[in-house]
């Protein structure tokens, strides 16, 4: 073929929500993939000058930095209930919540609960990687049985440290809870389900239908102690059994919202 | 002749080689040659065949979104790029 007849046309860049700086994140981390797909789909709803989002304590502390819109750092745990005022005063923003597993299932543990059961009209994006990252590798909420931390030495004993929480299934049973799934970041099909997800939980909140929120299985190559690759088989292959992919509450009216197909 | 090419921000890649595991055509290596910025060996196409269909996976999983897409398609479908 002549390649004068052809030109060269863009495929993918970088997302204008996102900003055009280096992160902090060790090689490998998820973090970047959950920041890329949280702002490519508010790109994609055109919500970009009205989002707002609130930035944990974690490793995703300097999100702030990272977005290309406004946000508000929470206290420790605490970003659900910054949300939930930010939302009630701007009703017409779109309001997001970013959370680890450490601040979302630990310390965070009643502010999450209650703004789902208030069926806040919010939409949190939960990173759940089993693993205090920040602090240096610690247990958390959601560390494996027999998971090795730099608290667990040995592995979390259940009789001693007892068992990880599933939040998804915890909160699925609250009735604020419009749209609560589950999804991983390990491969490239399931990193574009992720994003589906991610959209349909921002479209529940812009249609008014209640809490939305999205956990996704992420990785620690560092405190796992284990390479990038070696990191995204051991979320399939130890992570899933754990906490399985899936909807975990689809509220009245949320099927009927986009994102759900591509 | 080509049909994709991508560029890698070597500002922002961090080496971590997710790229190289996903590349269907298996097109993308660790440039261990050279440094970036920041001390990393940062991924590179190597294309020799022109093998490079700008599927955009690489750019899926890399978690640093360093990786940027381009795809020679026929000038009659091109629609302007919004850079």
């Amino acid at each position: 073929m002549d390649l004068s007849e052809m030109v060269e046309s863009l495929v993918y860049r970088k997302p204008d929500s996102l900003r055009d700086v280096e992160t902090h994140y060790c090689p490998g981390c998820t973090h970047g993939l959950a920041h890329r797909l949280v702002a490519e789909v508010i790109d994609e709803l055109g919500m970009r000058e009205k989002a707002i989002g609130v930035a944990p304590v974690g490793c995703s502390v300097f999100a702030y930095n990272y977005f290309n819109m406004d946000f508000a750092e929470a206290a420790h745990g605490r970003a659900p209930a910054m949300a939930t005022g930010i939302k009630r005063v701007n009703p017409d923003n779109l309001v997001f919540t970013y959370q680890g597993d450490g601040d979302l299932a630990s310390i965070g543990a009643a502010e999450i609960l209650h703004a789902a059961g208030r069926g806040e009209n919010i939409t949190v994006v939960f990173i759940n990687n089993a693993i205090y990252g920040m602090t240096g590798g610690q247990m958390a909420p959601t560390t494996l049985p027999g998971q090795r931390t730099s608290s667990t030495p040995l592995g979390r004993d259940v009789e001693v440290h007892g068992f990880p929480l599933r939040m998804c299934e915890v909160l699925s049973q609250l009735d604020g809870a419009a749209y609560v799934a589950r999804r991983s970041l390990h491969d490239v099909a399931n990193i574009r389900k992720a994003k589906k997800a991610l959209r349909q939980a921002f479209e529940v909140q812009l249609n008014g239908l209640g809490f939305a929120m999205v956990e996704l299985l992420s990785n620690c190559p560092t405190n796992w102690g284990m390479g990038a690759t070696d990191s995204l088989v051991w979320i399939e292959e130890h992570m899933i059994p754990m906490f399985p992919l899936g909807d975990y509450k689809v509220g009245p009216g949320v099927a009927s919202v986009g994102g759900r197909e591509s | 002749m080509a049909k994709g090419r991508i560029e890698v921000d070597e500002r922002h890649c961090k080496g971590c080689a997710l790229c190289t595991t996903v590349c269907p055509k298996d097109l993308i290596s660790m440039a261990m040659e050279r440094l970036t910025p920041r001390g990393y060996h940062p991924a590179e196409l190597r294309d020799p065949e022109a093998a490079c269909t700008g599927c955009a996976i690489c750019a899926v999983i890399c978690p640093d979104v360093a990786i940027t897409v381009y795809r020679w398609i026929p000038a009659a479908k091109s629609l302007p790029v919004s850079a």
